[in-house]
Order: C-alpha cells, then structure tokens, then sequence
C-alpha cells in the first residue's frame, strides 16, 4: 500500500504543497523541451520534403556550434563568424545535395538513411581536423546573448529563471513562428510540401527537386546553428553534445516525422515529462530516470499510436 | 484569341514532334522508333491497347523517362529529350493515369502549386505578404479562382483533396495543369474509372479549354466513344510501335488498329 501511496499520491501532494518548486520543474522542463523541439524540427525540415531520416543532424548541430566558436577562435568578429558560420551551413546543404543525395535519386530510403551515417563520419572526422576535439566555450556574450538569472518571488516561495533560457524560448519561438509562415506563405514552402506529397507531380508543375533539397537542408543547417548556439550556452560545444540529438527521436515519434507542430507538441512533452518524472518520481528508483523515461514515453507511443500526435495516419492495403 | 477554327485546325503547324523515338528498359522494349506530331491548337489522342506504350510516350514527352533513340521537336527546339522543368517552363502541363496530387494540401493549394513557375517575387517579400509581392499574391489568386470557376469546384477550395472523392480530384489534378497555362496539356487517361456524368463533365472541360484558351491538348483514353468525339486526330500504338496516325474515321476503319483491338480474325 505504500508503494501505491508514494507512487500516486505523495507527489501530488509535494505539488500543491510547495508550487514554487512545481513551477521551477516545469520551467526547466520547458526550457528542455523547447531545445528538443528545435532539434526535432532540422529532422523533421528533412523528412518532410525528401523522406530521409537525417542520421547527421545531430553532429550539424555540434558542427555549426563549433565553426562558430572556432572562427571567433581565429579572431572574426561575433557577427561576422555567425554570417559565415550561416554560409558554411549553405555550402554544406549545397554539397550534400551535390555529391550525396543527387547521385542516390530513387534510391530505396534505408539507403539514403545510410548515406546520413556516411555524412556524420565525414562531419566528426572534418570537424575534428579543422577545430580539434577539445571542448569549446561558446561566445555568449560576444553574441549578446544574457547571463544570469531572473529571480521571481511570489508569497510562495521563489523561482528563479536562467536568462539564456528566456531567450533561447523566445529565439525558438521566433524560429518556429518563420518556419511555419513560410511553409504557409511562400511559394517555395508550397513547393516544399508538395515535394513532401508527390514527387513526380512537383516535378510536373516545375518545381525542381535539386533547389527544394538545398533549400532544406539550409534550413536544418541554420535550426542546428541555433540549436547548437543554445545548447552550446549551457553547457558546452563538444562532440558529446550530438548525444542529444538522440533525444530527438523520442520527440519524434510523439509528435510524428511530418509534423512541425508535432515536434514542437512532443518536444515540450518530453522535456516537461522527463523533468517532471526526475524531481517526482525519481527519488522511489534512486533517481536518473531522466536519461531513460523519454525513450519509455516513446514505446508506449510506438504500441498504441505509432504514427505519433500528429503524424499521418498510416493505411495499409492488405 | 490564339485557338483557330474548327476546320485549320489540321492546317496548324508543327509545336510538337517526335521522330524516331525508341525506349527500352533493360530488355524490355516500351517503344520502338515512333514518329508522329502534335499541330497546335488541336485535340490528339493516342490510343492504344494495354502495354502499348501510350503513358511512356507522355513521359517521354515531358521529361520523366529520357529515351535512348530518336529526337523530340519542341516550340521548334530540336533535342534529344526533355528534362522535366525544362518541358514544365517551355508550357508543358500534365496529368497522371493513377492521380499524382498534394493529398496533404487543399485543393486552392494544389492548383496555386501549378502556378509555381509563374511567381517571381523574392521569398522575403512573400514572408511578409507585402508591396509586389503581395499583389502578386493576389494576381495569381485570381487567376486560380477563375479555374476553379471554370472547373466548377468552387465548393471544394478549402477541402484537403485527399479527402475528395475521385472525380473531383480527377478535377483539380486538370486545374493544376491548367494552372500552368501550358501551351501543351498532356491528359493521361482524364476519365478513367469515371461514370458517365462525370465523363460528360470532363469531355465539356477539356473542349472547352481547347477552344476558349486555344490549349493544344494530346490525351490518352480507353472510352472509344470520347476519343472519337472530341479527338482531331488519334495516333495507335501496339506492342510500342505506331500501327496507324489519321483522324478518327480513318483510324476506325484500320484493318491493323481492328486487329490490335480485336485480336486475328480467322
């Protein structure tokens, strides 16, 4: 009975009794969660228009953080690195539609799927040639970005909030608010859903899939700059930090491959969930049910939604 | 405008040819040296028994397969095939026998998609709805919605099409094209699986696109009767090889066309 009392009550009751420390939880869950959410999106940007599972993405974020730090490193001005950091991300969504994706056109998924495990060896390799594999400090305050924390008292008690968290919502935010106006609005986010829909008739009306790549993988390329930049501040820029582009893969099958908002939904699920799970329920199993209760959230999701919150829903002709 | 009367229409010159055509997958032969022509501002059907080659033939013609013989005439361009947005931006629009459209879009979506070509403001200026851009936006909206008007799917502008059932998605499928303002509409198999009514409608659309917007049109049909209603002149493919190229009445009357369709009399 106990077990049973400290499972569904108890930390019901730690909620309404101290609801400073619930707000801070689900703060920093928030915080974690719009974070997994931007790295869902450079996958889901991906799988959208071209259907291939971007096995890289994780590694473009560590890539884009560290040819960031690493220019500043060589003295280029904060500013001037991140232009050029967004241009390095342009060239490489270039190459990659160059020499990896146009050579492998119609071929089957798992072998473009394959050919992102090929592009994240080059990456690692790459990166650690040009910038070493020693962790990085990333430039915050170069980038303006603010430090410290705001601290809010209520007669409850207090709470207090990083700054770099507030503007990595905020920033998140922005991102996600242009990405979907211009899958909206544009003629090219037209053109990127329709890929998404049907290849050959794109192909019909004009749209060409060479641009629709590029334009895409831009686009990952500048959510893992951002990705990376964010991250990178709270921690810091190393390769370990394409671990987490792991924790994408739980947001994804909550919210579904396809789906922005679903990232966004999963993402925030996940990251207040795993937060939530931790300070809660954490403690009856000895605590660092972090790492895994995301991954758990995602199996059950796999046995009775498989296509996820917002995700397709899958018809097969039998 | 443009569309010439009813008797020159087989006078028209030559928009586009092919000469010699030939299309083998590995061992299998799709087509083998076929040669015939589209005159503009007519309505010419291909036709043909299953296998014979028809949709290979539109593939050809707007870039989807690249043939390993023969050369393809164009506006007077002569090469040795199309690539699909070179044939898309030289006014080449088409339509799929299996239906390829934007299920995930609506159906004022999916013909604007068809317009693709024919917007040029920067992506920024869209971004923000603003100045040219914006009435580009609007240009193009009302062109779309004169389509819808003319196709009569008004009711269904806001609907997902892959929600709609068939014929109507046979419907905004020929809008998109339409969209396109294509000089050359290729239809492969317009009504296909449809009812008679709806076959009607579709009959009524493609004429009327043919004699209002002048629209040279090659369509591929299994429905004889439609093919001699509305066709100038039919071409008739068997095992990948032409077999006979004339109006409909010449056509009908071809002992090797009654025995492709027919098989040997004996």
């Amino acid at each position: 009975m106990h077990i049973l009392y400290l499972i569904f009550v108890d930390p019901f009751m730690q909620m309404v009794h101290s609801p400073d420390l619930l707000m801070q939880t689900l703060w920093d869950g928030l915080v974690g969660g719009v974070l997994y959410a931007l790295i869902a999106l450079g996958f889901v940007l991906i799988f959208k228009a071209s259907g291939v599972f971007n096995f890289a993405q994780g590694i473009m974020v560590v890539f884009a953080a560290l040819t960031l730090v690493g220019l500043h490193e060589h003295g280029v001005p904060a500013f001037v690195a991140l232009g050029l950091t967004v241009l390095v991300m342009l060239v490489l969504a270039f190459a990659v539609e160059r020499l990896m994706l146009r050579p492998l056109v119609n071929q089957s998924e798992i072998i473009l799927f394959m050919a992102t495990f090929g592009l994240t060896y080059f990456l690692v390799g790459f990166g650690q040639l040009v910038f070493g594999g020693s962790p990085k400090v990333m430039i915050t305050q170069d980038l303006y970005l603010p430090s410290g924390a705001l601290e809010w008292k209520g007669n409850f008690g207090f709470v207090s909030f990083q700054k770099i968290d507030i503007a990595a919502v905020i920033i998140a935010s922005i991102m996600v608010a242009v990405l979907a106006v211009f899958f909206q609005r544009t003629r090219i986010g037209r053109a990127l859903r329709a890929v998404a829909d049907s290849h050959q008739a794109a192909l019909s009306v004009g749209i060409s899939l060479e641009q629709i790549w590029v334009i895409v993988w831009f686009a990952a390329g500048v959510v893992a700059l951002t990705t990376g930049i964010m991250w990178g501040a709270r921690s810091e820029v190393s390769f370990s930090l394409q671990i987490i582009a792991l924790k994408a893969l739980p947001v994804l099958i909550l919210g579904g491959f396809t789906s922005i908002p679903g990232a966004i939904v999963g993402g925030l699920i996940i990251g207040i969930g795993e937060k939530l799970g931790e300070f809660y329920w954490g403690p009856l199993l000895g605590g660092g049910i972090e790492n895994w209760l995301a991954y758990v959230i995602a199996l059950g999701f796999l046995v009775f939604r498989p296509q996820g919150l917002f995700g397709e829903k899958i018809i097969e002709r039998i | 405008m443009r569309a010439p009367a009813a008797n020159e229409t087989a006078l028209g010159e030559s928009l586009l040819a092919v000469e010699d055509v030939s299309l083998s997958f590995g061992g299998v032969r799709a087509l083998t040296g076929v040669s015939f022509d589209i005159r503009k501002g007519e309505i010419r059907a291909i036709i043909g028994p299953n296998g014979a080659g028809k949709t290979s033939m539109l593939n050809v013609v707007n870039g989807f397969y690249q043939p390993q013989a023969g050369r393809i005439s164009f506006k007077g361009m002569v090469r040795k095939s199309m690539r699909p947005y070179a044939a898309a931006q030289g006014g080449i629009a088409r339509t799929f026998q299996n239906l390829a459209l934007f299920r995930g879009m609506t159906t004022l979506d999916n013909i604007l998609a068809g317009r693709t070509l024919k917007m040029h403001r920067g992506f920024f200026w869209q971004l923000l709805r603003y100045g040219p851009a914006l009435r580009e936006e609007v240009e193009h909206r009302r062109r779309v919605e004169e389509i819808i008007d003319f196709l009569e799917i008004a009711a269904i502008r806001k609907v997902q099409v892959g929600r709609l059932p068939y014929g109507l998605q046979k419907r905004v499928e020929l809008g998109r094209a339409l969209a396109m303002e294509p000089d050359l509409l290729l239809l492969d198999e317009p009504m296909a699986g449809m009812n008679l009514e709806e076959k009607e409608d579709m009959s009524r659309f493609i004429i009327d696109v043919n004699q209002q917007y002048g629209t040279t049109i090659a369509l591929i049909e299994h429905d004889m009767g439609v093919v001699m209603d509305l066709s100038d002149r039919v071409v008739v493919l068997d095992y990948g090889r032409k077999i006979a190229d004339g109006t409909p009445d010449e056509v009908k009357r071809d002992k090797d066309v009654i025995r492709a369709y027919l098989g040997e009399t004996h």
